[in-house]
C-alpha cells in the first residue's frame, strides 16, 4: 500500500457538482418535471381500517364520471405478487391503515380524487395487532393465513434467492460469561419507527406497450434493481426498461419502490397511457417506507480492561404488515454487530414479526444502526458496572485487522482494512472527551435547571464492497469520452465522482467527458449507491472500465509509434506519447480516426473492508421543562482517501435528518396504537430539524490509504447517521444522571425518569 | 384536497375573465376557467407556474406550506407557492428560480453561483425553495447575520441536511449587496 500523498489532478479537489448549475437554476428535471404526451393521473384509495376484507366494492358511479380512465381493485388486478409473504398488488384483504383498496387513472388529478371518493367500500373489520410482542402471542390475530404466529422465517428473500445470515453464533457464550467481570441482562428498544422522509415523495411514470413491454421513468437511486424486482412480479416475458433521473433524496427507502411502480404500470396497461403516480407526503408519511422497530433483550459478559466476553439473546424487528428487505436487514446488522463488538462468544437470535401497520425496509443504517441503537445502551451498563470509560471500550471493540466476522451471506471475512484507532483518537481530542467525560450518569456541567451530558457512539459496514457494479468507457473519434453507467444522482455527487474518476485514469479535462442517463437499455449492471459502496463499487468498476479503454488506445497507438512497449506510453490531455522519447507523440483523435474504443469493469463484492464512523455528542437537557438541546456534534472517520470533499462534508451533515440522531431526540412516527392510525402524517407534526436549531458538527477525517482501489478510498456516507442515536441516549442519561431506555428522549421521558411527571389537565379540551 | 386545489372563498375576483401574472418580468394573461391554459379559480401558484405556465423550477413537496420547498418571491416577499390561489396573485409580480439568472448576460445570479461554488446541495431538491428565501432576505437586508441567515430559512425542510453548506453559501454574499 502506497502511504506517501499522490498527486492527483481531481481525486480530492473542491470543484463545482457537474450538476450545479441545473440544480441552482431549477433546470434539474425530477420526476414530476418530466412531460409526457397523453399523460394521465394514478391514484391510490386506501383502507381507513388496519385489517378488514373488502366485501364488496362498487366502482360503478366512479367509472362513469368523465375523464376517468381506469379503476382496479382486487378483483381486476393483475396478480402481481410481491416481499415476504407474497402479498398481491392489491388483496382482497387490507392490513394496515393505508393499504391498497384501488387504483384510479383519470385525466387530471382533480378528477382522480373525485372518482376515489365516489368509490364505495364495504368492509368486515377484523381485529387487529399493533404490538410486536401481542403479535406473537398464542392466540394473537392472524395477519396471514399461512403465517402461523406473525413471524416471518429468516435467512431469504423471495427475489435473490440468497442465502442470507440468520443469527450470529459462534464460540462458547457460558464459557465467556464465566470469564466476565460483569454481567448484564437486560433490554433496549429503538423501536420509534422513523421515517427517512425525502423531500421528493417516491413516484413513478410507465408506459405499458402490449402485449409485454414496460418502460418506467422513476425516481429513485437504483435502476438495476427497480429491474430486477419487478422482473419476477411482471413475469420474464415482459421487456422492462427503468429510465432513472435525479432523485430528491432516498436515504435508502427509494430502493424500495416496487409498490407505487406497480401501481403505475398496472394503470398504463388497463388504460394504454402512460401514467404516472406521486405519493403525497401524507401517503410518504403514513404509506411508506418506515425503520424496521428493534427490541433486543440479551445478556451480555464484560471484562475489568473491557474486553466483550460474550452476548447471548433475542433481536425482535417489527416489520410491519409485511417485509421486502427486513430479512437482509437482519443479516447485515448481525455483522455490523461483530465489527463494531469483537467477542468470541456470541448468541443473538433475531426473528421478525409482522403487524397491521405500515411496513418497514430500507433505511439508511440497514439492520445495523437499529440494532446497534439497543446493543451499545446494554454494553454501556456493563461498561458502568466496571466504571469504564466507553470511548476506550468502543475504541477498544472496533474490528482490527487480522480479526474477522460473520458478514449477510453468513461467510467468514477476514478483515483487511485499517484500524481506526487513529481516527477515533483524532475525533476524541477534538471534541474534548478527556476533559468532558466525567464518569457514568455524571453531567459534564450544571448549571441551574441546564445539564450538559456527552455520548459516544460508533458504527461500520463492510456494504462498502457490496454486489455488482459495471461500467463501459467509451472513448469517442473526436477526442471525447462517455461513461456509460447505470448510476443516478441521488445526493451524494457520485455521478460527478465517476466522471472525476475517468479523468484522472485518462488525465482528460472534465469537460471532455459525460455519463449517460441511468437506463437499463442502454448501460450495464449498476446495483446503485447502498452501503456507501460508490466510493469502493461504482468507482472501481469505473477506474477498471477507463484502464481497459486506455490499454485499447495504447494497442492502437502503439504501432503508430513505433514500439510494441505499453509500459512506454503515457497520455494526458488527449495526446499520447512515448515515456523514452516525449517527441514521440500523437494525438488521440488520430489514433482513432473512424473508431470508438470501449473498455468494460466490473466490480464484485467484497465484504472484507468495512468502513468506520464515530460520533461524539454534547447535549443539554432541561430538568425542569425535559427539552433536549443537541449543542455540538464530532464525527470522526478515515476514508482512505477523499475524492470530493463537499459532498463528503454533506453526507457526514447528513447524520441529523433522515432518522438518524434526531430519531434520538425527537423524530418518530406516532401509531395510534388502538386505531392504528399514523397520527403525524404531515410535516408539521412529524417533528424535523430547522436551520434555526443546528448545532455545531465538526467532522475529523483522516486518509489512511486503504486497499481499495487505486484510489485507496472507502465510502462512509450511509453510515453517517448511524452512531449518533444511541450516543444521546448515553449523553441525556449522563446529563440527569439517570438511564434513558427508549428513543427518542422526549421532555415527557426525561420528565418521567426524573420523576416529575408532566402536568396533565383532566377535562380540558385541546 | 388535490395537490392543485385549495378552496376560494375570494370575491374580490368576481365578474374578472382574467387574471395578470407577472412572472420574471414577463406578463401573462391568463383566462380564469377551465382547460389548458386556464386558471382555474382553485389552482394555486405552484400549480399554475408548473403546470401552465412549464416552470417547473419551482419544487412542490409538501403541498401543504410546510416545507417551503415552493418557495418563490412575490412583490418582493417570500412566499409559498402551495399556499396562494392563483386568481388571489392578480397583478402580483413573480420571481422563480428560473429568474435570478441575468436575462441579458445569462449569468448566475451570485447567490446561485455561491451554492454551487460551496456545493450547498446534495439531492438539490430543496435547492430552488432554500435560494428563493435566501434571496427574499438579501433583498430585504444584504448584510445579515449568519442567526438571521439560518431564521430566515427554517422553514425550508432539507432532509439531506445541507444546511451548513447553504449557510455558507449565502454568507458568502451577505454583505456584498451594500
Ligand atoms: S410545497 Fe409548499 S410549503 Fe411544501
Ligand atoms: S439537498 Fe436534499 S433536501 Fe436539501
Amino acid at each position: 500500500m502506497k502511504s506517501v500523498a499522490e498527486n492527483y489532478r481531481y481525486i480530492g479537489k473542491a470543484m463545482p457538482r457537474m450538476d450545479g448549475q441545473e440544480i441552482v437554476t431549477g433546470k434539474t428535471a425530477f420526476l414530476d418535471d418530466l412531460k409526457f404526451h397523453n399523460l394521465l393521473i394514478g391514484k391510490v384509495l386506501r383502507s381507513p381500517h388496519p385489517h378488514a376484507m373488502i366485501k364488496r366494492i362498487d366502482t360503478s358511479k366512479a367509472e362513469q364520471l368523465k375523464g376517468v380512465k381506469a379503476i382496479i381493485t382486487h378483483e381486476t388486478a393483475p396478480d402481481w405478487k410481491g416481499g415476504l409473504p407474497p402479498i398481491r398488488l392489491l388483496d382482497r384483504k387490507v392490513r394496515y391503515v393505508g393499504d391498497v383498496v384501488a387504483l384510479i387513472a383519470a385525466e387530471t388529478e382533480r378528477i382522480a380524487d373525485q372518482a376515489k371518493r365516489l368509490i364505495n367500500v364495504e368492509y368486515e373489520i377484523l381485529p387487529a395487532v399493533f404490538d410486536d410482542y401481542e403479535a406473537m402471542k398464542p392466540g394473537a390475530i392472524q395477519l396471514y393465513d399461512d403465517l402461523p404466529g406473525n413471524i416471518l422465517p429468516l435467512g431469504s428473500d423471495e427475489i435473490s434467492g440468497a442465502t442470507w445470515a440468520t443469527e450470529i453464533v459462534t464460540g462458547d457464550v457460558e464459557k465467556g460469561f464465566a470469564e466476565a467481570d460483569a454481567i448484564i441482562e437486560g433490554g433496549f428498544a429503538y423501536d420509534n419507527i422513523p421515517n427517512p422522509i425525502s423531500i421528493e415523495s417516491p413516484a413513478a411514470v410507465a408506459l405499458w406497450e402490449e402485449p409485454d413491454k414496460v418502460t418506467l421513468w422513476v425516481s429513485n437511486h437504483k435502476v438495476w434493481n427497480n429491474k430486477r424486482l419487478l422482473s419476477p412480479i411482471f413475469g420474464d416475458k415482459v421487456q422492462i426498461r427503468i429510465i432513472g433521473g435525479a432523485c430528491g433524496g432516498s436515504y435508502g427507502a427509494k430502493a424500495m419502490s416496487w409498490q407505487v411502480q406497480c401501481y403505475a404500470a398496472a394503470l398504463s396497461k388497463a388504460t394504454g397511457q402512460p401514467v404516472k403516480v406521486i405519493f403525497s407526503k401524507e401517503e410518504q408519511l403514513g404509506c411508506f417506507i418506515l425503520r424496521p422497530a428493534t427490541r433486543l433483550n440479551a445478556k451480555v459478559g464484560m471484562q475489568k480492561d473491557g474486553t466483550v466476553t460474550a452476548v447471548a439473546g433475542s433481536w425482535l424487528v417489527g416489520t410491519g404488515y409485511y417485509s421486502r428487505t427486513t430479512q437482509i436487514q437482519i443479516a447485515v446488522g448481525c455483522g455490523e454487530a461483530m465489527i463494531a463488538v469483537r467477542c468470541n462468544n456470541w448468541n443473538v437470535k433475531p426473528s421478525i414479526v409482522c403487524t397491521n401497520r405500515n411496513a418497514s425496509g430500507i433505511v439508511r443504517g440497514f439492520g445495523g444502526q437499529e440494532l446497534k441503537c439497543a446493543l451499545i445502551p446494554l454494553l454501556s451498563l456493563a461498561m458502568e458496572k466496571l466504571s469504564l470509560d466507553p470511548f476506550e471500550v468502543l475504541k477498544k471493540n472496533f474490528v482490527k485487522p487480522g480479526d474477522g466476522y460473520f458478514w449477510r451471506n453468513a461467510a467468514w471475512y477476514n478483515y483487511r482494512g485499517i484500524d481506526y484507532s487513529r481516527a477515533m483518537d483524532e475525533g476524541a481530542k477534538t471534541f474534548g472527551w478527556k476533559e468532558k467525560w466525567k464518569g457514568w450518569l455524571k453531567p459534564t456541567a450544571v448549571e441551574g435547571t441546564k445539564h450538559i451530558g456527552v455520548g459516544v457512539g460508533v458504527h461500520g459496514n463492510a456494504d462498502v464492497g457490496e454486489d455488482m457494479s459495471e461500467a463501459y468507457v467509451r472513448i469517442d473519434n473526436d477526442g471525447r469520452v462517455v461513461v456509460i453507467s447505470g448510476l443516478t444522482e441521488h445526493g451524494t455527487g457520485q455521478r460527478s465522482n465517476v466522471v472525476k474518476a475517468v479523468a484522472e485514469v485518462l488525465q482528460l479535462p472534465l469537460e471532455f467527458i459525460s455519463i449517460t442517463p441511468g437506463d437499463t437499455l442502454v448501460t450495464p449492471v449498476e446495483w446503485g449507491p447502498a452501503g456507501s459502496r460508490g466510493t469502493y463499487a461504482i468507482l472501481g468498476a469505473a477506474i477498471s472500465a477507463a484502464d481497459d479503454a486506455k490499454k485499447k488506445l495504447f494497442q492502437l497507438a502503439a504501432p503508430m509509434l513505433g514500439t510494441d512497449n505499453f509500459e512506454d506510453l503515457e497520455t494526458a490531455d488527449g495526446i499520447i506519447w512515448l515515456k523514452s522519447d516525449p517527441e514521440k507523440r500523437i494525438d488521440w483523435k488520430k489514433v482513432l480516426k473512424f473508431r470508438t474504443v470501449i473498455g468494460h469493469g466490473r466490480f464484485d463484492e467484497d465484504f472484507s473492508l468495512s468502513n468506520c464512523m464515530m460520533s461524539f455528542v454534547e447535549l443539554q437537557v432541561d430538568t425542569e421543562t425535559g427539552k433536549i438541546d443537541l449543542l455540538r456534534v464530532v464525527n470522526a472517520t478515515d476514508v482512505g482517501k477523499v475524492i470530493d470533499p463537499h459532498g463528503l462534508e454533506g453526507q457526514l451533515n447528513g447524520c441529523l435528518g433522515s432518522a438518524g440522531i434526531d430519531s434520538a431526540i425527537f423524530e418518530e412516527t406516532i401509531l395510534d396504537p388502538t386505531t392504528g392510525c399514523i397520527l403525524n402524517t404531515n410535516l408539521i407534526d412529524y417533528k424535523w430539524r430547522t436551520s434555526a436549531e443546528l448545532p455545531v458538527i465538526e467532522n475529523v477525517v483522516l486518509e489512511t490509504p486503504i486497499d481499495s482501489h487505486r484510489f485507496h478510498a472507502l465510502g462512509i456516507g450511509e453510515i453517517s447517521t448511524s452512531p449518533g442515536p444511541s450516543a444521546v441516549l448515553m449523553a441525556a442519561s449522563n446529563a440527569i444522571g439517570q438511564w434513558l431506555h427508549e428513543y427518542p428522549v422526549t421532555p415527557e421521558r426525561v420528565l418521567k425518569t426524573l420523576g416529575k411527571s408532566m402536568e396533565k389537565k383532566q377535562g380540558g379540551s385541546l | 384536497m388535490t395537490r392543485q386545489e385549495k378552496k376560494f372563498s375570494g370575491s374580490a375576483l368576481e365578474g374578472k375573465h382574467h387574471i395578470n401574472l407577472t412572472v420574471n418580468g414577463q406578463l401573462y394573461e391568463l383566462a380564469i376557467g377551465t382547460g389548458a391554459g386556464k386558471v382555474n379559480p382553485s389552482d394555486t401558484l405552484s400549480f399554475t407556474l408548473r403546470e401552465t405556465l412549464g416552470l417547473t423550477g419551482t419544487k412542490v413537496s409538501c403541498d401543504s406550506g410546510a416545507c417551503g420547498g415552493c418557495t418563490v418571491i412575490m412583490d418582493g416577499r417570500a412566499v409559498l407557492s402551495c399556499m396562494l390561489l392563483s386568481i388571489e396573485c392578480d397583478e402580483k409580480e413573480i420571481t422563480t428560480i428560473e429568474g435570478l439568472k441575468n436575462p441579458k448576460t445569462g449569468e448566475l445570479d451570485p447567490l446561485q453561483q455561491s451554492f454551487i461554488d460551496h456545493t450547498a446541495f446534495q439531492c438539490g431538491f430543496c435547492t430552488p425553495g432554500m435560494i428563493m428565501s435566501s434571496k427574499a432576505l438579501l433583498n430585504d437586508n444584504p448584510s445579515p447575520t449568519e442567526e438571521e441567515v439560518k431564521e430566515a430559512l427554517s422553514g425550508n425542510f432539507c432532509r439531506c441536511i445541507s444546511h451548513y453548506q447553504i449557510v455558507r453559501a449565502v454568507m458568502a454574499v451577505s454583505g456584498k449587496g451594500k
